[in-house]
């Protein structure tokens, strides 16, 4: 499904109809209860009472079937850390998330800096991977914010864009040359804003929660002045920058400025700042500790206006898998980062759609042709003649999150014994059935 | 001893569950914080005894877990512990395993395992108190947890507030100088608001935290102070160039207190350790104003409140214990 960019996963695709659902698709207009029947990883049929054709047949009445989501946000921790997440268990669990692809952030051990590493990764994917996965490599060699990396190899050898993600590009003229350069690869530069001589020592948003439970404090400025700089450069220079992972008010309205001006910037946001604020850092639980934080309720409001209104067009999970020793911590010493593909879908459903504080069909396009666009990937849709890439959820089961239960390797979730709305029934990837219920 | 006392612990008596642990001060309530004030004065008649030892945690196990430095507060806890006659077992991380790489869980699980009843820790970092609890069937009590909390140390300073004033409605207090690197500030604000008295913060203007309670770096304002608390300047914890003030010269000159900028009748408190003629005037930190001495001598009777408190019933019988002993 890769429109110019590599995504490597399963070779082989499926037969298979789909009965009875309610099918969905914003961007296309599509909108009836229909069967769905896919012939060879590909969208042969949308009708009533179509033929089975011997395929397989999955059940769909009183369920939604929708575009599968793109998760651009993703950590694999592989290489280095396969203790907590593998390529397997990664898109294992991405598929039971609903996603019918991912990228993975370049931040491993080693870092995705150098072509020979990323053609390894590609390679291991193309055996391991249950859904589509592209290789975000590094924009900096060693993510030292210092030497560009070798971006038109990176960019040939596949690499699905470029980032430094988990550190910022803190010098402004390194930032300006990278996107200067990319120019040559087509490629999206997808950056972490943070200003790291106002973020050091933070973990928690600097405000009266950090300053009464006496943690370091992450101000909005750390994100909002960076956000600020990366923006004006993309303006400067004409290219096309992907914000990641937003979380502060200043942020989205430097964005819908910029955007505004006609500037190529495109937004994302995670659950978990559109779920929480830093109130729930009261109870020093490792699983809301994230980078950035968790904001105000102010910030959190825009942040649901800024997706509503279409300023920010991405949502992402940010999965960030840690093993559970490394969370077993007090707060400052435990590391930055929850999971979230497993969880994303059911939990926006749950805190945002059933309470009518954003409506179903732009969640669906957030998480799905929003992030293909951003990234410059095929759009997942509903229309025959498409890839497979569809996900049927059945939004009047509920669930409960348990540690136990997830096909990631890792359960540090901020959703741990929370019962969830919406369940996650088929996942077809690529035309490969990447998850069934 | 008398065989007649009845606080002994022989038959265990259960838990309240509704504050198994002191971690911070948002666990208790004002009459949580009358009773153990309450307590701790009855205590304090018993150590103007010969025989200051009570019988009332004998058999108890109070363990000590500190993985930062402290005099003032790991002493009084251990003499707190004795004189209830209650057995301690003192934990330090430096020479142990924590040196070998354990994990703050698997040193609570192990010393768990010698089943005691209250768990002290100090430790660096915000939170360690609660990993604690949740790993150990032990009451938890925070001796300070980085820049968090340092619960006992609040309800001391009451106490001596008490003592010297009289009471603590209404009372004026100015906690002056490093605010944002002090976690005995943050319980102290809190501990104030609980039974009615007033604060005001006042230091460098990159020190004083947002929404704790009013706050200028105006030295004036601890002119309608009766007590004038004085903050250390933690330089351990802030980080190298951090520029918090351009240097402790210049803190000095504006923000420390000397006999010149106090008024007559005002108290001067300070957690300890003092850096003298930083933030505090050896000329004051010397004088009859200076509250420093019973600080500590209330640090010990209050954490035997807060050990006796965690342990049994309730309030009544601490009279019991400390009259018939």
């Amino acid at each position: 499904m890769s429109g110019g960019v590599l995504l490597a996963g399963p070779a082989h695709v499926d037969d298979l109809v789909i009965r009875g659902a309610r099918l969905l698709d914003p961007v296309e207009g599509v909108e009836t209860v229909a069967d769905v029947r896919v012939d060879a990883g590909v969208i042969a049929a949308i009708g009533s009472d179509l033929e089975t054709n011997g395929h397989r047949v999955f059940d769909g009445e009183n369920q939604l079937l929708v575009p599968a989501f793109v998760d651009p946000h993703v950590h694999l921790r592989t290489p280095g850390r396969e203790d907590e997440e593998t390529i397997e268990s990664g898109t294992a669990a991405a598929a039971a998330g609903g996603y019918c692809a991912i990228l993975a952030m370049p931040n491993t051990d080693p870092i995705v800096d150098d072509a020979e590493v990323l053609r390894g990764l590609i390679e291991r994917a193309e055996h391991e991977a249950r859904v589509p996965v592209g290789f975000m490599a590094a924009i900096t060699k060693a993510q030292a914010g210092a030497e560009l990396a070798e971006l038109g190899e990176l960019a040939a050898a596949g690499a699905a864009g470029f980032t430094d993600d988990g550190r910022p590009v803190a010098a402004a003229g390194v930032m300006r040359r990278a996107l200067q350069y990319n120019a040559i690869t087509g490629r999206t530069i997808a950056v972490h804003c943070e200003e790291p001589t106002l973020t050091r020592g933070g973990h928690a948003h600097e405000g009266p929660v950090a300053a009464e439970l006496g943690l370091g404090g992450w101000p909005s400025l750390g994100e909002s002045l960076m956000v600020g700089r990366d923006l004006a450069l993309a303006e400067e220079i004409g290219m096309r920058i992907h914000l990641m992972h937003l979380s502060a008010r200043e942020s989205v309205e430097l964005l819908q400025r910029a955007r505004a001006a006609g500037v190529q910037g495109t937004g994302e946001v995670t659950p978990h700042h559109l779920c929480l604020t830093d109130e729930a850092v009261r109870t020093l639980d490792p699983n809301v500790k994230m980078n950035p934080p968790l904001r105000s309720e102010a910030d959190r409001i825009a942040l649901l206006d800024a997706l509503r209104d279409g300023t920010v067009t991405v949502i992402a999970t940010d999965h960030a898998p840690h093993s559970r020793e490394e969370k077993e911590a007090p707060f400052e010493e435990a590391p930055f980062g929850v999971t979230g593909l497993e969880t994303a879908f059911s939990v926006l459903y749950t805190h945002l759609v059933e309470p009518g504080l954003l409506p179903l069909e732009t969640l669906l396009e957030r998480m799905s042709a929003g992030p293909a666009a951003a990234f410059g990937l095929e759009r997942p849709r509903l229309a025959v003649g498409a890839p497979a890439n569809l996900v049927l959820l059945d939004t009047a089961k509920s669930w409960v999150v348990r540690s136990d239960g997830f096909r990631s390797r890792s359960s540090n979730s901020w959703l741990l014994g929370k019962t969830l709305r919406g369940t996650v029934t088929l996942t077809v990837a690529a035309g490969t059935i990447a998850h069934t219920a | 001893m008398s065989p007649e006392l009845r606080v002994v612990g022989d038959e265990p008596l259960p838990p309240r569950p509704e504050r198994r642990h002191l971690l911070e001060i948002g666990d208790l309530d004002r009459d949580d914080v009358e009773r153990l004030l309450a307590t701790a004065a009855s205590f304090a008649r018993s150590q103007q005894r010969e025989t200051k030892k009570l019988p009332t945690l004998r058999g108890r196990l109070v363990v000590s877990m500190f993985y930062e430095s402290s005099t003032r507060t790991s002493s009084s806890f251990e003499l707190a512990a004795k004189r209830l006659s209650a057995d301690t077992l003192a934990f330090k991380s430096s020479g142990s395993s924590v040196e070998k790489g354990e994990s703050l869980k698997d040193t609570a699980l192990t010393l768990s395992a010698y089943d005691p009843d209250v768990i002290v820790i100090r430790h660096p970092q915000v939170g360690a108190p609660r990993l604690v609890a949740d790993h150990t069937a032990a009451h938890v009590v925070n001796a300070g947890d980085g820049k968090h909390q340092h619960p006992t140390q609040a309800l001391l300073d009451l106490y001596a507030m008490r003592e010297a004033t009289g009471n603590l409605a209404g009372l004026q207090v100015a906690i002056v100088g490093d605010v944002l690197h002090s976690r005995v500030a943050r319980s102290l604000v809190q501990a104030l608001g609980l039974v009615g008295a007033h604060v005001v913060l006042v230091g460098p203007p990159g020190l004083l935290p947002e929404g704790l309670a009013p706050s200028t770096h105006e030295l004036d304002a601890i002119t309608s102070a009766d007590i004038v608390y004085v903050l250390r300047m933690q330089q351990e914890r802030m980080l190298e160039g951090a520029n918090f003030v351009p240097s402790l010269r210049e803190y000095t000159a504006r923000w420390g207190i000397t006999p010149e900028r106090l008024r007559a009748g005002q108290r001067v408190m300070h957690p300890g350790p003092i850096n003298r003629g930083v933030e505090l005037d050896p000329r004051v930190a010397d004088s009859p104003a200076a509250l420093v001495v019973d600080q500590v001598r209330a640090g010990l009777v209050v954490r035997m409140a807060v050990l006796y408190d965690l342990l049994t019933t309730g309030p009544v019988s601490v009279e019991t214990a400390a009259e018939v002993a």
